[in-house]
């Protein structure tokens, strides 16, 4: 978007968009991980994790990551924070 | 003589895998090569018309496959161009009546004779686009600017990898410059860096493409007013033969504030 749509609150263009959401599928489509998938994956990572840490569900994120080489599954899962001190992020 | 083959496909259907198999063929014949483009999309046969050739059918490919009659009998003359045949894809019969060695045979033999054979791939991913690769040497993958197509030439691509016959190179076809400039379209960037292979060609969205479909003559060939799409399908037949044309520019004039924005949106 330009400055002067920004300026006067427009949505995003559509050409924008269509590239967002070609990104998004392709991503799936190569890896052959459907969305449904994905969110199996991530219970299941969820119910491990959570019998050992402290976890909230709400805050976990997996994602299929793309480069030209390869595929990653990204998982984000933020430890409930005791005393301000003991908080990770597991890749 | 050894004659290239050259396979025209895209996974979706309706985004100008004809249009542009009529057209490249066309302009690779008037740049003094004998040409040849086969009809693969067996059962929904189209080249014959898109080419104006369809009064002259008697052979078609099945034909020449089952045995019915020699290669020859079923090339039909362009008499427009020197050396341009047509071989036509059977009507009333389906995919299966082909196999990709059946394809491979045929082109063979056609490779001793002709410098160009062009095939004309149908929509989908199954034997018919299996068939119309078999014998490919290089294939032209042509997409529309719009998320299904683009989505569905980024399969194609995996699968031609797979088959070894990839990457392939890319026609975008039928884009509007005036959406592209208003930002909603996928301009030539954007899909090239969703796709990443090579660009071979982009032909603009041209009415004097459907009026040449009504008569029959390939623009490539009618030059209709000089459409952009006639110029644009002709440096695609000189970048096949190895040549380096530049890409015509297609940004629409922009006005002042058109200017402003495309300066502050790029800093
Ligand atoms: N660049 C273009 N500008 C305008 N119309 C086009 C263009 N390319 C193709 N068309 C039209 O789109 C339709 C589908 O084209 P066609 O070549 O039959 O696609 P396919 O063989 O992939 O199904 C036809 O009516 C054709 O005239
Ligand atoms: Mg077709």
């Amino acid at each position: 978007m330009n400055w002067f749509e920004r300026l006067l609150g427009k949505q995003e263009k559509s050409g924008a968009t269509a590239k967002q959401r070609l990104q998004m599928v392709l991503i799936h489509d190569r890896a052959d991980v459907s969305p449904g998938l994905l969110e199996q994956i991530k219970d299941d990572i969820i119910e491990v994790i959570a019998k050992r840490l402290e976890i909230n569900p709400d805050n976990v994120v997996v994602n299929l990551d793309n480069t030209a080489q390869e595929s990653r599954l990204v998982a984000e899962i933020p430890l409930l924070q005791q005393n301000g001190r003991r908080r990770a992020t597991v890749q | 003589m050894n004659g290239k083959v050259i396979t025209v496909t895209s996974g979706k259907g309706g985004v100008g895998k004809t249009t542009v198999t009529a057209n490249i063929a066309t302009a690779l014949a008037m740049l003094g090569k004998k040409v040849v483009a086969i009809d693969a999309d067996i059962g929904l046969r189209n080249l014959d018309v898109v080419m104006g050739l369809e009064n002259r059918i008697v052979y078609d490919l099945v034909d020449v496959i089952e045995g019915r009659c020699r290669l020859r009998q079923a090339m039909i003359k362009d008499k427009r161009q020197p050396d341009l045949y047509l071989i036509p894809a059977a009507q009333t019969r389906d995919k299966m009546a082909v196999s990709p060695s059946d394809m491979i045979l045929v082109c063979d033999e056609l490779r001793q004779e002709m410098d160009y054979i062009i095939i004309d791939s149908p929509a989908g991913i199954e034997r018919g686009f299996r068939n119309a690769v078999a014998p490919s040497d290089e294939v032209v993958i042509v997409t529309n600017p719009e998320v299904s197509a683009v989505r569905d030439a980024d399969r194609i691509i995996g699968l031609l990898e797979a088959e070894e016959k990839g990457p392939g190179r890319l026609i975008i076809n039928r884009l509007k410059p005036e959406m592209v400039a208003r930002g909603d379209m996928l301009s030539i960037d954007d899909v090239l860096d969703i796709l990443a292979v090579e660009l071979i060609g982009v032909i603009p969205e041209d009415e004097s493409i459907l009026i040449s479909s009504n008569r029959g003559t390939p623009v490539a060939m009618s030059g209709l007013n000089g459409s952009s799409a006639s110029q644009a399908f002709r440096n695609v037949a000189q970048r096949l033969q190895g040549e380096t044309v530049p890409f015509v520019d297609l940004t629409p004039k922009t006005g002042l504030l058109n200017r402003l924005n495309n300066w502050f949106s790029k800093s």
